[in-house]
């Protein structure tokens, strides 16, 4: 594996006296898209808002490039090339798709690049450039969607996290995204931190993959590994196994192998 | 021809009711705060704008950029020190506090010693000019008054619409987090929008003056300007100068037709005709997420 451009250490986070996360402790690789798996409540989104700085940590540290980020200003973050596509997009409504794009690039004051950037986003979203004009809050789900990741991008992010990019959208829409996601990975070099509801997919489409229950992490592995054990296929895959007696596995407790 | 007479008096007011609305609309959306103490502001950029003209003898066009800067300087400050160690609590308080600085204010100015609680008039070089027009008869006050708040809005207009700093002021208004995620400087771009609706408020003060002249509490305009922010829809910059607009033919016309009194309640007549006709207000945003 090489350098991790995203180091997680012990990171705890609470909402007022609710601890949403337990020392969770993670690392990102350069270059790679890895996925944090996990139920409704697990955890996955508030690690990624401690991330990106909108919610400090009460504990641990976060390295990005080699720096502490911890407690940082979110714009700061930005600045420093870490993107989030927040989950249920949080497009601005009101502004125009294109001014949309353009705030993503606030951080930057390259015009010429940026108007570049547009472009490139709209080759890979063509329907961002059909509706350049139009309000965001016109745009289906998927298309919000699309915008979202665009607008992320437009920072330059050296990594990119993405929460919950398949949420409300259609299995194939959700495949047409995922496929442009791992494009983006291979094209633009952006490193990839997803959290996502849909296992099977994020595992087909990450690199490593952690599990996440009640605020921890309780399995990591290489994707491809993870998708073959057995909790993970029961819990998340939705494979059952039926036993000698036709006695399902639900009746067993969680063990985490 | 008196009817006319009497609509462009009554737009002339109108924009005065206009700017301040706009004040009070441009930091409801910014930051979901009604600030009440809008008119206090136009009467410290009153005073503030007194003060340059007598005491430094500055022209009028100077002048009118000293009061806006001294309420800038005074709405940035309010926000930075007054508000944002409040901000999370309940709107009551947020509110509350404005009001409180609308009365520190008055009080204040009123302690002054030379300017104490009298009347003064600012002088313009425009004063007391009239132009005969089609049998009308246009005082110059009405039409610098009607000419300064088309700039104003044009101004403004251009502000939000093609600049990148009044983009990402619009962005955050309409989604605060997305714009903590795209890096925006959230907080710092609401200090200057108190800062500018401030310095609205001193312009309107400045073309107040010659009207009403300038005292300590000819803030209590604000109160007035209310209704026309409210008639506009509270979210929208144009309907805050529509509803001014208004507002002021309203009052301008109730004036002269109907009783002695009703000049003053008629703009909250209209307000409750539109708060029953219309709820939303002439332009205001509604949106609903899309999942």
């Amino acid at each position: 594996m090489t350098e991790p451009i995203l180091t997680l250490a012990n990171v705890e986070a609470a909402y007022g006296a609710v601890k949403a996360i337990r020392g969770v402790s993670l690392s990102v690789p350069k270059g790679a898209i890895v996925t944090v798996l996990g139920a409704n409540g697990a955890g996955k989104s508030t690690i990624l808002k401690t991330i990106s700085g909108i919610l400090d940590p009460q504990k641990g540290s976060i390295t990005f490039k080699g720096e502490n980020i911890e407690r940082r200003d979110p714009a700061d973050i930005v600045r420093r090339g870490l993107s989030h596509a927040p989950e249920g997009r949080e497009v601005f409504p009101l502004l125009s798709v294109r001014n949309n794009l353009l705030m993503g690039a606030y951080t930057r004051s390259d015009k010429d690049e940026v108007a570049r950037d547009i472009e490139r986003m709209e080759r890979y979203f063509p329907i961002l450039k059909e509706r350049a004009d139009q309000d965001a809050g016109l745009l289906s789900g998927g298309q919000q969607q699309m915008l979202s990741i665009s607008r992320a991008l437009m920072s330059r992010p050296d990594l990119l996290l993405l929460d919950e990019p398949s949420l409300g959208l259609s299995p194939k829409l959700t495949k047409e995204i995922f496929a442009i996601v791992r494009r983006i990975n291979r094209e633009e070099g952006v490193t990839i931190l997803l959290v996502e509801q849909n296992a099977a997919l994020a595992l087909a489409t990450a690199d490593y993959g952690y599990i996440l229950e009640l605020g921890r992490i309780v399995m990591e592995d290489r994707a491809a590994v993870l998708a073959e054990k057995d909790d993970v296929k029961e819990f998340y895959l939705g494979q059952k196994e039926a036993g000698v007696r036709g006695e399902r596995r639900w009746k067993k407790k969680k063990m985490w192998r | 021809m008196q009817f006319v007479q009497l609509v462009i008096s009554g737009l002339a007011q109108g924009c005065i009711y206009g700017l301040i609305a706009l004040g009070f609309v441009l930091i409801y959306k910014a930051t979901e705060t009604v600030n009440f103490a809008q008119g206090e502001l136009l009467m410290i950029g009153g005073f503030a704008g007194l003060f340059a003209a007598t005491t430094l003898g500055f022209p009028y066009w100077a002048v009118i950029l000293v009061a806006m800067a001294v309420t800038a300087v005074i709405g940035f400050l309010n926000e930075r020190i007054i508000l944002r160690p409040i901000l999370g609590q309940s709107a009551v308080a947020i509110v509350m506090v404005t009001i409180g600085f609308g009365y520190m204010a008055r009080g204040l100015v009123t302690m002054i010693p030379v300017i104490g609680t009298d009347t003064h008039s600012l002088p313009v070089p425009f004063r007391g000019e009239v132009f005969r027009f089609a049998g009308l008869v246009i005082s110059a006050e009405h039409i610098v008054i009607i000419t300064v708040t088309i700039l104003l809005c044009g101004a403004l207009a251009a502000l939000f619409r093609y600049t990148k700093i009044g983009i990402a002021m619009q962005a955050m208004s309409q989604n605060q987090l997305a714009a903590y995620y795209m890096g925006i400087p959230v907080k710092r771009l609401s200090s200057l929008i108190w800062a500018i609706s401030a310095a609205v408020a001193a312009i309107a003060g400045i073309l107040l003056a010659p009207l009403t002249f300038i005292h300590a509490n000819m803030g209590f305009i604000g109160i007035k300007a209310f209704p026309a922010a409210v008639i506009g829809g509270f979210t929208s910059l144009p309907g805050a100068i529509v509803g001014g607009l208004i507002i002021g033919v309203v009052e301008s016309l109730a004036g002269f037709y109907l009783m002695e009194g009703f000049k003053d309640a008629a703009p909250f007549m209209v307000v409750l005709a539109m708060l029953v006709l219309k709820p939303n207000g002439l332009f205001g945003e509604r949106l609903a997420k899309k999942v």
